[in-house]
């Protein structure tokens, strides 16, 4: 088993600044577009080298994904940045008309998912976004789980034709990923191999995956723990190919349990191979004020939830 | 280039009957609002945008046109086959099952001369935006038009975008709105009154002009006052006054015949008041 550990934490918002900075160097056709929330999405540092690339719109999201459609005609790669439920929810038939049924070359990149915004509240706290992009035909939806991921996801998306849908968060986690990581768009990243069960994690759970992998370590349950950082399109074969060998499913992400990672997963296992699965997810409801650490283990989503779901499926087995 | 409002004239006349006779086929479809933007989009595809109709998505060089009210696709789908985008044969098959001319105009058949899927309402001037937004960064001098129905006002997004345009003097934009009065339900007064245009376009920042949308001499006169603004820090908003139905006798004065189609009997009388000038298709 490989062990991971880590120097410091920090937000994955700021993974998404450095990567934006670096593509916006990389690519002059990439351009960024802002809901007067530039701060928090850690979009200074483009601005301030690409002054004339970037777009101020206000509070207006709607306006927003319209504008970066636009942009695409003219062989722009528009960013556009505002929080997750702004992003996704709000607008989600502008997305749906100019973007996605367009086909345009839009990235859709949203911070501030989850609970794990924290002290806002459940009007920030969107819960259902995974589930409303990925449903899009033609949106590739994309949760990397530390800093290093989503600085090379936000590279990597500029040389993907077509909409994109990144979702990161606020707070500050662990940062254990390879900073000079080749991100592949759909696919899986074995974390750690094993053989008693298959934790399919995403965002910020994979960390989490990661501890409870090592506390089952300890008590003699062999993990393995796949970080599916693209939701869609999912990597069924690696999917498959760990069910093979474990027969029994965990899936852990930061989302209701309706629409996101565990659905997409069990599609794939009603298909192929039925295993019993457990959900590590938000239980269909909203969120509410608190810090993050309090919220996900309020709401079921703390490294013992991941455990306890563990030694149910295998019961199930 | 002095235009031939006789020759323009002649083209609206056909592009009135191809209208009519694609509703009528597929026996639905938007032939009152189509009817009264054709003198529009006839000044503006054989008069008035450097077009090319050998067509590319990202239009370099090329002035460009968005249609934000899609739902007049008839008119639109004439124009583009009349002056050369694809065969005239193709308008027969028009919101049938396989077809690239689908009910709202949309990128996802590779029609060509459609830029972006419109339909649902508001959303258009804000992609007329950001083509104009990469026309500037790419250097490119050439315009960006866009129309938009006077019900579709009542959108929001629509505001939002205005706002935007003239805060960031999107100077190379020229919008019209077609100013007919009604809406699926009725009168745009009794559902929900858009009040002065006028003073609300200059309040947001916008140059504003005013047309006579069913008289081809003034449209192309309007649109060539329009262009002669362009490059000014303002963004341009036209104020086509037409009439819904425009041609045809019994569907004017009415919201009647916005979503609905002839059957075979007014069909023949509406083309009985039509010239058929290029050929049906």
């Amino acid at each position: 088993m490989k062990k991971y550990t880590y120097t410091e934490k920090k937000d994955t918002r700021s993974g998404f600044g450095a990567g934006l900075l670096e593509v916006g160097q990389k690519n002059d056709k990439v351009v960024a577009l802002c809901a007067d929330l530039i701060g928090s999405l850690k979009m200074d540092a483009f601005i301030k080298e690409f002054p004339e690339r970037f777009f101020q719109i206000g509070i207006a999201e709607a306006n927003m994904m319209g504008i970066a459609a636009g942009l695409t005609i003219g062989g722009k790669i528009p960013y556009t940045g505002t929080f997750a439920n702004f992003s996704t929810g709000r607008v989600y038939d502008q997305i749906r008309q100019s973007i996605a049924y367009s086909d345009k070359n839009v990235k859709i990149c949203a911070s501030h998912a989850g609970l794990t915004l924290g002290e806002d509240g459940a009007t920030h706290q969107i819960l259902e976004d995974i589930g409303m992009m990925k449903m899009l035909p033609g949106m590739v939806v994309i949760n990397p789980c530390d800093y290093n991921q989503t600085k090379a996801a936000t590279i990597a998306i500029a040389d993907h034709h077509g909409p994109v849908y990144l979702r990161f968060g606020r707070p500050a986690v662990p940062v254990f990923t390879d900073p000079d990581q080749k991100f592949e768009i759909g696919k899986a990243w074995m974390v750690n191999e094993g053989t008693d069960v298959s934790i399919f994690a995403t965002g910020h759970m994979v960390w989490k995956a990661i501890e409870a992998g090592e506390k089952l370590a300890e008590a003699g349950i062999s993990a393995e723990i796949i970080n599916i950082h693209t939701i869609k399109p999912l990597d069924e074969a690696a999917v498959l190919k760990s069910v093979a060998k474990t027969g029994c499913v965990v899936t852990a992400e930061e989302h209701n349990r309706y629409g996101g990672l565990g659905d997409s997963i069990a599609q794939v296992l009603t298909r192929n191979n039925p295993v019993p699965q457990e959900y590590v997810a938000v239980n269909d409801s909203f969120g509410e004020s608190g810090t993050p650490d309090q919220l996900m283990k309020k709401y079921g989503l703390d490294t013992e939830d991941i455990i306890n779901a563990v030694n149910r499926v295998i019961k199930r087995k | 280039m002095t235009p031939d409002i006789d020759k323009l004239t002649k083209i609206a006349s056909q592009v009135r009957r191809d209208i009519l006779r694609m509703v009528h086929a597929c026996q639905s479809g938007h032939p009152g609002g189509s009817l009264g933007c054709t003198d529009y989009l006839v000044a503006l595809y054989f008069h008035t945008l450097k077009h090319n109709t050998k067509f590319d998505m990202d239009g370099s060089g090329e002035d460009l046109f968005f249609l934000s009210n899609g739902h007049i696709s008839p008119v639109w789908y004439s124009v583009l086959a009349r002056s050369g985008y694809f065969e005239v044969s193709e308008l027969a098959t028009f919101r049938k099952i396989n077809t690239r001319l689908q009910g709202h105009p949309t990128t996802h058949e590779n029609l060509p001369g459609i830029r972006v899927a419109s339909g649902s309402l508001g959303q258009g001037m804000s992609v007329a935006i950001g083509a104009a937004i990469a026309k500037k960064l790419n250097n490119d001098n050439r315009l960006v038009f866009s129309l938009h129905g006077d019900g579709e006002l009542q959108e929001g997004q629509t505001w939002e975008a205005a706002m935007y345009a003239s805060h960031n003097k999107i100077d190379n934009l020229i919008s019209t709105i077609d100013v007919n009065g009604q809406q699926i339900d009725g009168p745009t007064d009794v559902i929900l009154s858009l009040g002065n245009l006028r003073s609300k376009w200059e309040a947001f920042g916008w140059e504003v002009l005013e047309m006579s949308g069913n008289d081809m001499a003034d449209v192309v006169r309007v649109l060539e006052l329009a262009i002669s603004k362009t490059f000014k820090g303002k963004p341009i908003m036209i104020l086509m006054q037409t009439m819904m139905g425009n041609g045809v006798d019994f569907m004017m004065h009415t919201h009647k015949w916005h979503g609905s189609a002839p059957n075979d009997d007014q069909l023949a009388l509406a083309l009985g008041q039509l010239e058929e000038t290029l050929g049906d298709y």
